[in-house]
């Protein structure tokens, strides 16, 4: 059983890692022929690290559109920033103070993700417009996130596992010498389903992470009066309107 | 009228209830061939049309990045759903955007996607059949491509690149629309949207010449063809005869007049619009815009300048440098290109045009921002200046001005119903109904603010309120041009008004100093 979960998480980690780094490598190379920033859009590119950051970490136009949806979704994302923060105790040899100190609040922050989670769920089931733009894989993400959440609580609040093992579990991966895993059944659902989020991310919605810093509605600068903006493939057209020069 | 209904405003913005299907139907005419191969278009669906559709989706993906990310990046997390005037107008839900963007994304999952291969059910993946065809052809001209979503979106999935991705894709299996590729055509053949040739375009503009004179005791030039003058106007070809445009242009003459900016028209580029952007084709876009370059080049100007026309501006203003520059060759010292209401403003600044407001004293203003020019283009050297130029201008030209509900304006501001090539009489009924937005907001100014008339500054915003205002029970003549407030409010030197203001002698006695 352990070794079986050893394999699952090196597949995964593998799955995810290529898997992303591929789906990136797409995105940054097929070209953005045009300038579409959406405007009042930044003149410069500091501003539009603003503008992204903005948006990663404010939400801000979630924020302007639907104050519902923005309140449990950004709920949930910060709640689960937290969480995976304070999880980093699980693959970091020496844990720094910090991170120490953080342990004691950041457990809360289970509670506000499964609150996110639960209110996000509610709207997609309840709403008809977000019912009818759902399906059944949108759903199951939700599911997913709650059934890791939960099983985490339970750990975390009731049925303790050994930390110490898990620790020593998730080290023996990242070395490639695999230890033993606690049996208990919470740990192993848990991880089970984070290994399945794992590999699903790069093929599913959750490439919203890297897309949303890829989109030139919002990454690109406002300049194209100052600057010419020719993609590789337009180069070959622009060659036959260059005959066309003032004498 | 039509065989439909005028939606009724809603007492309150209430997000509307789902009507599936309330839009189905064909869609807007066919192209045909004749219009078709001209623009590089097969003109009739091939045999292999499922094949020809996989593979043109496939070069398109590969060719912009956005239409890729958005593919996948979209979350689903409803924010869009009750931000489109369509949806809101129609009640039909494949007008939300994710699901306008849907109709093509289950086609993406379906053969570009892991998931969609091999679990098409669990990620709602669909075969290419086609009635899919179909339902891309009818709702991808329900979008104006107007990018209002794109605004509310986290991911900043801007609908209006998968419409156009749809559109160039459909056109290619012969299956375009024919009111924007008929258009494009009549650029190519004849220079402009609406097929004016130059003889009569030549006569329009010498009787405006005549009107204005009588008007003002200026003779104000509108020149067409003429050689070695300073500027380029570029302006859409519904500015030299329809209403309220024509008023626009009367005023962009005025102010360039009295700044000592001599100009001229083109007949070979007689028209500043350019439908290449709403069938999202490049080369198109391209060669539309070329001829720009060859007009300034041919009449040896050294600026360009644009007049009101929404799409047309942000073709200009975002793509005419790269698609056909670089414009080395005009005067560096101002903008390429430049838009009217920038030298216009510019001017009000400097105090180099003398405006009597109070012949707008009738008027109670209120400014629709046109999509296109809002949320895909700027003006002047601040962001957001798009917004300002235009308010500024009115507000130097008319005394009484009040905004819309701020929901509804500059880049939350709704679509007039009819840009993104959908400005068709085969396409009232949508029309009318995507139109009420937009009325409802000058709805309430009307009522509480007592807005008599409203200015925008795009030819297809103008067109469309001419025809949808009467729907609702406005004045169709409640919309203006812009530059009409300017040219009704201007005093130009040694003009008829500039007398009456200011008494003959002391006319004389100005000159002199
Ligand atoms: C840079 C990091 C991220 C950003 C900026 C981001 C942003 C967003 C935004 C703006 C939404 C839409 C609003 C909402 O429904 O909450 C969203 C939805 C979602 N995100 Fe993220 N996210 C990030 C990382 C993640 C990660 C790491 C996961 C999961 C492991 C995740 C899972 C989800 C899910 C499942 C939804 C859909 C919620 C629903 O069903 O409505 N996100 N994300
Ligand atoms: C390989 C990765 C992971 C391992 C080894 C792991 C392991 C654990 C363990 C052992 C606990 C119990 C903590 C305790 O008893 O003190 C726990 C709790 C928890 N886990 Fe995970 N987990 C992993 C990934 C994740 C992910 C990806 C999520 C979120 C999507 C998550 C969400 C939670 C939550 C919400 C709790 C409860 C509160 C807390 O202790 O933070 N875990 N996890
Ligand atoms: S671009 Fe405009 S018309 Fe098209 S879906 Fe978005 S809001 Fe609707
Ligand atoms: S707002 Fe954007 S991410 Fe959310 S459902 Fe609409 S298109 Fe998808």
């Amino acid at each position: 059983m352990s070794a079986f979960y050893a394999l699952l998480f090196t597949v995964a980690f593998l799955v995810l890692v290529i898997g992303l780094a591929k789906k990136i490598y797409q995105y940054s190379r097929v070209p953005a022929p045009l300038k579409i920033p959406v405007t009042p859009a930044p003149l410069t590119k500091g501003g539009v690290a603003v503008r992204l950051a903005k948006e990663a970490i404010l939400f801000a136009a979630l924020f302007r559109s639907n104050k519902w949806t923005w309140l449990f979704g950004w709920m949930f994302h910060m709640s689960l920033f937290v969480v995976l923060t304070i999880h980093l105790r699980y693959f970091i040899k020496d844990v720094p103070e910090w991170l120490v100190l953080l342990q004691p609040i950041g457990k809360y922050a289970a509670f506000t993700m499964i609150i996110g989670l639960l209110g996000l769920l509610v709207r997609r089931m309840f709403v008809a417009r977000v019912k009818y733009i759902s399906s059944p894989s949108d759903y199951l993400w939700l599911l997913l996130l709650l059934v890791i959440g939960l099983t985490g609580v339970t750990m975390r609040f009731i049925s303790h596992t050994d930390i110490i093992s898990v620790k020593e579990f998730s080290l023996g991966i990242l070395s490639f010498n695999w230890q033993t895993l606690p049996m208990d059944v919470p740990l192993l659902v848990h991880l089970f389903l984070v290994a399945i989020l794992m590999i699903l991310l790069p093929f599913s919605k959750l490439l919203h992470i890297p897309g949303l810093f890829f989109a030139p509605s919002r990454n690109q600068v406002d300049n194209p009066r100052e600057k010419r903006h020719i993609a590789p493939w337009a180069a070959e057209l622009e060659a036959e309107k260059n005959k066309m020069q003032p004498k | 009228m039509a065989d439909f209904e005028t939606p009724k405003f809603r007492e309150y913005p209430v997000v509307p209830e789902l009507k599936p299907d309330a839009m189905a139907g064909d869609g807007p005419f066919v192209s045909r061939a004749e219009y078709d191969e001209d623009l590089g278009y097969p003109g009739e669906m091939p045999e292999n049309w499922k094949e020809k559709t996989l593979d043109k989706m496939q070069d398109l993906l590969g060719r912009y990045r956005s239409f890729q990310v958005f593919m996948d990046s979209c979350i689903k997390c409803g924010a869009c759903t009750d931000k489109c005037h369509y949806f809101i107008g129609t009640n039909d839900p494949k007008n939300m955007p994710v699901a306008r963007q849907d109709l093509m994304r289950k086609v993406y999952r379906r053969y570009f996607t892991f998931a969609g291969k091999f679990f098409p059910k669990l990620v709602g993946a669909v075969d290419l059949t086609e009635d899919v065809l179909k339902e891309w052809f009818n709702y991808y001209h329900q979008c104006s491509e107007c990018r209002r979503c794109s605004v509310f979106c986290p991911m900043g999935i801007d609908t209006a690149e998968v419409t156009m991705a749809a559109r160039e894709i459909l056109a290619h299996v012969g299956y375009g629309q024919k009111y924007s590729n008929q258009i494009i055509q009549k650029v190519y053949k004849i220079g402009n949207n609406l097929g004016l040739p130059g003889p009569a375009l030549e006569g329009i503009l010498e009787d405006l010449e005549e009107e204005v004179e009588e008007d003002t005791g200026v003779p104000v030039k509108y020149n067409m063809d003429k050689e070695g003058v300073e500027a380029l106007l570029m302006t859409p070809s519904a500015d030299f005869f329809a209403e309220p445009h024509i008023d626009g242009l009367i005023g962009y003459g005025k102010v360039l007049h009295e700044l000592g900016i001599t100009w001229t028209v083109s007949s070979k580029a007689s028209e500043a619009a350019n439908f290449g952007l709403f069938i999202g084709s490049y080369d198109n876009i391209q060669r539309v815009s070329m001829r720009i370059r060859e007009a300034a080049i041919d009449l040896k100007v050294k600026r360009i300048i644009f007049g009101e026309c929404g799409h047309a501006w942000r073709v200009a203003y975002s793509f005419l440098n790269t698609l056909a520059g670089p414009f080395d060759f005009l005067d560096q010292n101002y903008p390429v290109p430049q838009h009217i209401l920038e030298v216009t403003y510019g001017a009000i600044q400097e105090g180099k045009l003398r405006l009597n407001k109070e012949e707008n004293d009738h008027l109670t203003m209120t400014f629709h921002d046109s999509c296109n020019v809002a949320r895909a283009s700027r003006m002047g050297d601040k962001p957001g200046g798009q917004f300002d130029i235009p308010r500024a201008v009115i507000k130097a030209a008319c005394n009484n001005y009040v905004d819309m509900d701020s929901d509804t304006i500059k880049d939350a501001t709704f679509c007039c119903g009819g840009g993104g090539g959908l400005l068709t009489d085969d396409l009232m009924e949508l029309r009318v109904k995507g139109a009420l937005p937009r009325m409802e907001a000058l709805k309430k100014v009307t009522d509480e603010d007592g807005v008599t008339n409203v200015a925008a500054i795009c030819a297809i915003c103008k067109s469309q309120f001419t025809k949808t205002l009467p729907y609702y029970g406005f004045e169709m003549d409640a919309i203006m041009s812009v530059h009409q407030l300017v040219s009704e409010a201007i005093v130009m030197t040694g003009s008829e008004q500039e007398k009456e203001l200011d008494g003959v002698e002391e006319e004389a006695k100005d000159t002199e100093e």
